[in-house]
């Protein structure tokens, strides 16, 4: 089982996820890149949430302007050395200016969380044993940064001007 | 043993302020974490592995191997005498320094590297991405603020990126391992053109200094030369534009086959044209942003650190007299000083028969004691495997030729045939083939006649116990491979390499010689050199000019009598 952290706390997933070949149920549904090309149009009429789940491979650039009709955008990890969806996730942020929800899904390791973090995650679906306190341990064990990211943490280069 | 006369100099040299010490610190208390973690069972080796290789720890075939990072090549006495006690403590009493000018201890106990790692912390080092999918440490010049060829120092720079990239977030889990050299003139001596990226300082028409960056250089299985990227970079956006190339590596590198994810495999695949405008499309993106440009006082402050000592004036500028041995160490391993009176001496850690680049402990805790004696208190660590001394008065070289004598670390073979590169191979790579230490060893033995290696001339034998070329045989103008065949140790020639500012890549002259063929394989090899070459011609350039048949002739022709 999993659970899901969201804002610092253990969370209720409000979304179903939905196979590419199933109906869609009522509420908020989270679908693949595939499934919301297919049934975009009706996904988008519908007055409830969407989430898209991209795989590791799909650059979610390739949404375009689409992007901002997500409440959510969960971004796979298939395997925890596949480190591409750190970049997807610096990029919704920063460049594509995306506000709502994204999450970390898939295989990672609590050594990851605080980068995932920084570069613009906000929700984690976590296995059980993963605690409250373990992620706060996780994003607290190193104080500064050397580098911006979609974080907007003060860097140790500006921490230095400011001393 | 330490000398209690020397007394210690702190050379000019970037220091930790407060928030390196804290970053330090705390990664060393993570990483001890994660190192309790996996004692406890709680990480299996398979997810401890990414986690101690983004440490420098790596699981070899007897023991653990630590890395330890020397950023850009440049160590304090103080430093170096901190290795000495390691290795001393901790390990068998000696340490390797490496092609990514490291220092690495083969000996290590899982157990002891929390404590190792506080120690390191204590002189201002770490093992912080000597290894993993990760920025590697970036390495420079060995020359660096020495050298009157060079337009600036590169070190800023290089602690600049150093920076930059440790433990960026976006960068740690990149579909394979990212190296990055530093170069400020047009003599390479930090084989630029084989990095995975590269930043050489230039001046452009206008005088204005900025940076030339070029990507997709490498060894391994399929070795590339680097295409240029950029020409000119501003000094401002130098960041911007590496974040760029390694974002677009990072997003567009194959994830499905290990021996084709790195750099190199994706700009040949989409072509240098196509990588260009990738890279040229991020930078636009990451410029607009901001948050990445380099003020002028930041790269101010840390240049800064590395200010040149103050160098004496009104000393001579002639070469002692102190007979014909120090004559020809000079001949080989004294360079040209940008002050008068000063000199740059390297130490070849190759005296025929030696282990390239080991240094036992009493021999680091010498060296510490040449450099505070004699180099206001620096050294640097060469990806030759040599260590440089960088600013000695000329008149102080006898003496430290004197005391490297008695070191065994005076060999007068810098840049010659015995001054071999040579990877750990069978001896303790897990991934190794062949050994590469005997044939280097036997090889520097069967040329140790100093006359025979002066006429002989520059001559780059590089060795790797097997593909990954850590041993940069593709570079060599001589390469040795070692190869496997049913069990047996076999070693190719590779022709033709150079990782100089005129970088090739060797050709691999046919099928492999036995490990007691080799040796006199390459000598023949030599022989035709000498036979054919015209005047002032290197091996590399005779190589060039004649080309593989006459070297293949005569390397198979005793070998198959
Ligand atoms: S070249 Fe091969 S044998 Fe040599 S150190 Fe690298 S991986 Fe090991």
């Amino acid at each position: 089982m999993t659970k899901l952290i969201k804002s610092g706390a253990y969370a209720q997933d409000v979304y179903a996820p939905v196979a590419d070949d199933a109906a869609l149920p009522d509420g908020p549904v989270l679908v693949s890149l595939a499934r919301f090309h297919k049934d975009r149009d009706t996904l988008l009429a519908r007055n409830t949430p969407v989430g898209i789940r991209l795989q590791s491979s799909e650059n979610p650039e390739q949404l375009g302007q689409d992007v901002h009709h997500f409440a959510l955008i969960a971004l796979e990890f298939p395997k925890f050395r596949d480190g591409r969806a750190f970049s997807w996730a610096r990029i919704l942020r920063t460049r594509l200016g995306f506000t709502g929800e994204i999450r970390a899904v898939g295989d990672f390791l609590y050594d990851q969380v605080n980068y995932q973090h920084r570069v613009g995650f906000d929700a984690w679906e976590v296995p059980d044993n993963f605690t409250i306190e373990m992620f706060n341990r996780a994003l607290t064990e190193m104080t500064n940064v050397y580098q911006p990211s979609a974080d907007g943490k003060k860097t140790i280069r500006e921490l230095r001007a400011a001393r | 043993m330490l000398n209690t006369l020397v007394k210690q100099v702190d050379p000019n040299m970037y220091r930790y302020d407060e928030f390196d010490a804290q970053f330090v610190g705390e990664r060393v208390e993570q990483f001890a974490g994660q190192v309790a973690r996996r004692l406890s069972g709680e990480l299996t080796e398979d997810q401890f592995k990414p986690l101690r290789l983004m440490n420098g720890l790596y699981l070899q075939l007897h023991a653990y191997m630590l890395r330890v990072a020397v950023p850009y090549g440049t160590l304090s006495s103080k430093q170096m005498r901190k290795l000495a006690h390691i290795a001393r403590t901790y390990d068998k009493d000696f340490g390797h320094f490496t092609t990514r000018t490291n220092l690495q201890f083969n000996w290590i106990k899982l157990v002891d590297v929390p404590a190792i790692l506080r120690e390191l912390a204590d002189v201002e080092m770490h093992c912080i991405q000597t290894s993993g999918n990760c920025v590697r440490n970036v390495t420079a010049d060995q020359f660096a603020g020495a050298t009157d060829e060079e337009i600036e120092d590169p070190r800023p720079l290089a602690e600049i990126i150093r920076q930059w990239s440790s433990l960026h977030p976006e960068f740690v889990f990149l579909a394979r391992k990212f190296k990055i050299a530093v170069g400020a003139c047009e003599k390479d001596r930090a084989a630029l053109l084989y990095h995975d990226m590269a930043v050489q300082i230039v001046k452009n028409a206008q005088g204005r200094i900025g940076y030339k960056v070029m990507a997709g250089g490498g060894m391994g299985r399929t070795p590339y030369i680097a295409h240029v990227m950029s020409e000119f970079v501003e000094r401002e956006d130098i960041l911007a534009y590496l974040e760029a190339v390694l974002r677009v590596y990072n997003q567009d590198s194959r994830r499905d086959n290990i021996h084709k994810q790195r750099i190199k495999i994706l700009i040949n695949a989409i072509g240098p044209e196509e990588m260009r405008k990738r890279v040229a499309r991020e930078f636009d993106e990451i410029k607009r942003a901001g948050t990445l440009q380099l003020p002028q006082d930041e790269l101010d402050r840390i240049t800064a650190y590395f200010a040149p000592p103050k160098f004496e004036t009104g000393l001579s500028d002639e070469m002692p007299e102190a007979g014909t041995d120090f004559a020809n160490w000079v001949k080989t391993n004294v360079s040209k000083h940008r002050a008068p009176g000063y000199a740059i001496a390297t130490i070849t850690l190759k005296t025929p028969g030696q282990v390239p680049g080991d240094a036992t402990s009493a021999q680091m805790d010498i060296i510490a004691d040449l450099m505070d004696q004699f180099s206001v208190g620096e050294v640097r660590v060469t990806h030759e495997q040599n260590l440089v001394l960088p600013h000695v008065r000329k008149k102080d070289l006898p003496a430290i030729y004197a005391k490297l004598k008695e070191l065994d670390f005076a060999a007068p073979n810098a840049g010659l045939i015995t001054d071999i590169i040579a990877c750990p191979g069978l001896d303790y790579c897990d991934l190794a083939n062949a050994r590469s230490i005997p044939i280097a060893q036997t090889i520097a033995k069967k040329f140790e006649n100093l006359d025979r290696q002066h006429q002989i001339g520059e001559l780059k034998i590089k060795i790797s116990g097997c593909i990954n070329a850590c041993g940069h045989h593709h570079a060599g103008h001589i390469g040795i491979l070692g190869v496997d065949k049913k069990g047996v140790e076999f070693y190719q020639l590779v022709l033709g390499g150079s990782g100089a500012e005129d970088a090739s890549i060797g050709e691999i002259m046919g099928p492999g010689f036995g490990e007691h063929e080799i040796a006199d394989a390459v000598e023949r090899v030599v022989n035709v050199y000498i036979a054919q070459r015209k005047d002032g011609e290197r091996f590399l350039d005779t190589y060039r000019r004649l080309g593989m048949a006459p070297f293949k002739d005569a390397a198979y022709e005793k070998a198959a009598a």
